[in-house]
């Protein structure tokens, strides 16, 4: 059971090839680390195994997901989780109603669910701060917020794209802990994309080098 | 889904060629309810040996591009001026009674402000020793002045807000930077490096505000001169006249005007393909002006028509807060500059008949307002990114409305739709849709894609990002769209009269008839309701989302 790209091809609309015939598999609750310079086609693939691929490129092999083929599915329903530079939380909601969008419908009942948030408003050292508005949380707030919602919505998967990049020294590491152990404890395989070797020696395992 | 942005062109563009279809029909003699089945010259004939077609002609062209061109360079100047004080969201604000007061309205209150009974006259009247207005004919001009501020008072805001969200596409910071560090001034800058960079994004907007300045019908029936008038307001005459036959030189006339317009367009055209090809060599030459003093030239030009710009902006100011003095007036005798005595006298005297026309008009704004936000809204959903055939949503405002709304009436007429409400708020779609999707697309187009994947990777489907995730985060956006349908609508004039057979009466209609008679406070009843139904919903989209976002930072930008 894991993530698993077979020859997987990426052409761009003019026909030049991002990625040629790229085969991985990401263990369960291990991480890869595809590392490479900008431009080479790293964000693209991520689109791509998450199903947003934007309209013209095209993708050719297999991407399966604990045996689910997913290459025909719509984003929403691949139980894939995505972690970008910027925690994105939704500005309109509360950071609790940010963390209540991204929770399985599967846990249903609103004591249920405001529990489910609060337990993990607490796992992030958030306790209590579920009315506040997002913009007015700090940088680190923030980026545990966004695990939070992804691993709240039970992805199978965890796609991170250079997730620490805009994040000072000092909390890097503390941010790169717990994105890891949290994924560790869930054994989801990670897929990690990033230029920075740092990251990838945080990661601990395998490295993919795009050129 | 996908087919929505194709089938919203087709209903857009489909209108007006039919109706310039019909109207050039017409206009070569052919008009088979009058019984004309056999092509001819005649209309063209009649047209030329109209008295006053020439003094027309050559009204129109020097009202209008002396309005369009003097509006674009003021607003470049007072974007200029205010530059780094004025970000586009503050502007937006400062600039919305401009954009939402109708130019019926801003046409009465600047005739308030500039008759020679007028606000103008009265504060003059202590140093001039008048005790009598003066004579002079300071509305309704023989050179159409108080026409071409009227227009101005209206452009020169839009164009400012067209600017400012071009500026929010360049560096403009580093530009400024890089080109004062070469030695040039900041007014020479402008012109050398911002304004080739921002053009692209102008040349439309510019090209709809000098269709509409050469061919506008209500402000120019209110401000313009009356003999002869300008030919939109002639052919508008034509149209109406009880002789039937005035059809077809009307219909000639009404091709003759959709012809100016497109002469003016190729001119604006050809003028920016002779800069594009002497620029170069220009901006090669490398001149900074005098030593000391460079682009001293420049910026004593953009300094004197930001001055203009401000004094024209008080004036549309006034004209307004004059619309609703004169309203409450019941006695106000020359040279007193407020009135003697003041009531209510006008408001209740009126009201069976304002009431209806109020009623009128916020169904139709309500509806065709709402009704083209739901449509663009799919529209954006359909087609996220830009189409090449995205610029022909224009056409309804590229062609003078004079040139295919009478044809259009006959299409609708010959179609089995009869001359009321509903071919009115249709027509009125043509103009109110294109404003709310314009106006719509950028905020749409700049959600982060990155929030709407977020929301897809946590198992939110199409529906479920639209309601839960976007439609929520361009709450503000959606409600300004709205309130400029709703202000597009209620300004709408021809549309109105000719697609309703002149028996739909809306504010407009009824404020740009009684602008011409003698009782200034029954047309200051009109013309102020006409103000406020654009200027409330206007607050709405400033008031509901800071309320509803009171607590979002990110959201909440009105009131910071």
């Amino acid at each position: 059971m894991s993530l698993i790209l077979e020859h997987v091809t990426i052409t761009r609309p003019d026909g030049a090839k991002l990625i040629r015939g790229l085969t991985l598999n990401v263990a369960p609750g291990s991480v890869t680390t595809v590392m490479g310079p900008s431009g080479i086609g790293k964000s693209t693939l991520l689109d791509a195994i998450a199903g947003s691929l934007a309209p013209g490129f095209a993708l050719s092999g297999r991407i399966t997901l604990n045996g689910r083929d997913l290459t025909a599915l719509p984003p929403e329903r691949r139980r894939i989780g995505l972690m970008f530079q910027d925690a994105l939380l939704f500005p309109h909601l509360s950071l609790a109603g940010n963390l209540a969008f991204g929770l399985d419908p599967r846990i249903r009942g609103r004591a249920a669910r405001a529990q489910a948030v609060d337990e993990a408003l607490a796992e992030a050292g958030l306790a209590g701060l579920g009315l506040r508005d997002p913009a007015t949380l700090s940088g680190g707030q923030r980026a545990r917020a966004a695990l939070m919602r992804t691993l709240l919505a039970a992805p199978e998967a965890l796609l991170l794209d250079e997730p620490f990049g805009k994040l000072d020294m000092s909390l890097r590491d503390e941010i790169q802990r717990f994105v890891f152990d949290h994924a560790a404890a869930r054994g989801v395989p990670v897929l990690l994309v990033s230029h920075d070797p740092q990251d990838a020696a945080a990661a601990g395992g395998p490295v993919v080098a795009l050129a | 889904m996908r087919a929505v942005p194709a089938l919203l062109l087709a209903a857009l563009v489909a209108p007006v060629v039919l109706g310039l279809w019909q109207t050039g029909r017409a206009a070569f003699g052919i008009m088979p309810a009058l019984g004309r089945e056999t092509p001819s010259l005649e209309p063209w004939r009649q047209l030329f040996a109209l008295p006053g077609l020439g003094g027309s002609i050559r009204l129109s062209l020097v009202s209008g591009l002396g309005a369009a061109i003097l509006s674009l360079l003021i607003a470049l100047a007072l974007v200029q001026a205010l530059q780094g004080r004025l970000s586009a969201a503050r502007a937006a604000r400062w600039l919305a009674p401009f954009l939402a007061v109708p130019h019926a309205a801003l046409a009465i209150g600047m005739a308030f402000l500039l008759a020679p009974s007028g606000w103008i006259a009265r504060a003059l009247a202590p140093l001039m020793d008048w005790t009598r207005p003066p004579g002079a004919a300071s509305v309704n001009d023989p050179w159409g002045m108080a026409l071409m501020l009227g227009l101005m008072v209206k452009e020169i805001p839009f164009l400012m807000l067209v600017i400012l969200a071009a500026l929010g596409q360049v560096p403009l910071a580093r530009i400024m930077a890089m080109g004062r560090a070469l030695g040039y001034g900041p007014g020479a800058v402008w012109l050398r490096l911002v304004l080739p960079a921002i053009w692209p994004m102008l040349r439309l907007p510019f090209w709809v505000v000098l269709v509409y300045s050469v061919s506008n019908v209500d402000m120019a029936i209110i401000l313009g001169p009356a003999n002869p008038p300008v030919l939109g307001v002639a052919v508008t005459r034509w149209f109406v006249s009880p002789d039937l036959a005035m059809i077809l030189p009307a219909s000639a006339g009404a091709i003759l005007q959709a012809g100016l317009a497109g002469a003016v367009i190729a001119a604006a055209w050809g003028a920016e393909r002779l800069a594009a090809r002497l620029g170069p060599a220009w901006l090669a030459r490398g001149g900074r002006g005098p030593a000391g003093a460079p682009g001293w030239m420049a910026g004593a030009v953009l300094r004197l028509a930001a001055m203009a710009g401000l004094v024209l902006m008080a004036a549309g100011l006034l004209a307004m807060a004059a619309l609703a003095i004169w309203s409450l007036a019941f006695r106000w005798p020359f040279p007193l500059i407020l009135p003697e005595a003041w009531s209510l006298n006008a408001w209740s005297m009126t009201a069976p008949g304002w009431r209806r026309a109020l009623m009128t008009s916020v169904l139709l704004a309500g509806t065709t307002a709402s009704l083209s936000l739901a449509l663009a809204v799919a529209w954006l959903q359909a087609a996220p990114a830009r189409m090449r055939a995205e610029w022909l949503i224009l056409l309804p405002l590229l062609v003078p409305q004079i040139g295919f709304l009478h044809g259009l009436n006959v299409v609708f007429l010959r179609a089995g739709l009869q001359a009321d409400l509903l071919a009115v708020g249709m027509g009125q779609m043509l103009f109110v849709f294109p404003y709310v999707l314009l106006s719509l697309s950028g905020p749409w187009r700049a959600v982060d894609p990155r929030l709407m994947r977020t929301a897809a990777a946590l198992g939110a489907g199409p529906w479920r990002r639209l309601v839960a995730v976007r439609l929520p985060v361009l709450l503000r956006p959606l409600l300004t769209a709205w309130a400029i349908g709703i202000a597009v609508s209620v300004a709408q004039y021809l549309p109105t009269l000719y697609l309703g057979a002149g028996r739909v009466a809306t504010l407009t209609t009824e404020a740009v008839t009684l602008a011409s008679g003698s009782d200034r406070r029954v047309s200051g009843v009109y013309a102020s309701l006409q103000a406020l139904v654009p200027l409330l919903a206007y607050a709405c989209a400033f008031v509901i989302p800071a309320w509803w976002h009171r607590d979002r930072r990110a959201l909440a930008g009105a009131f910071r």
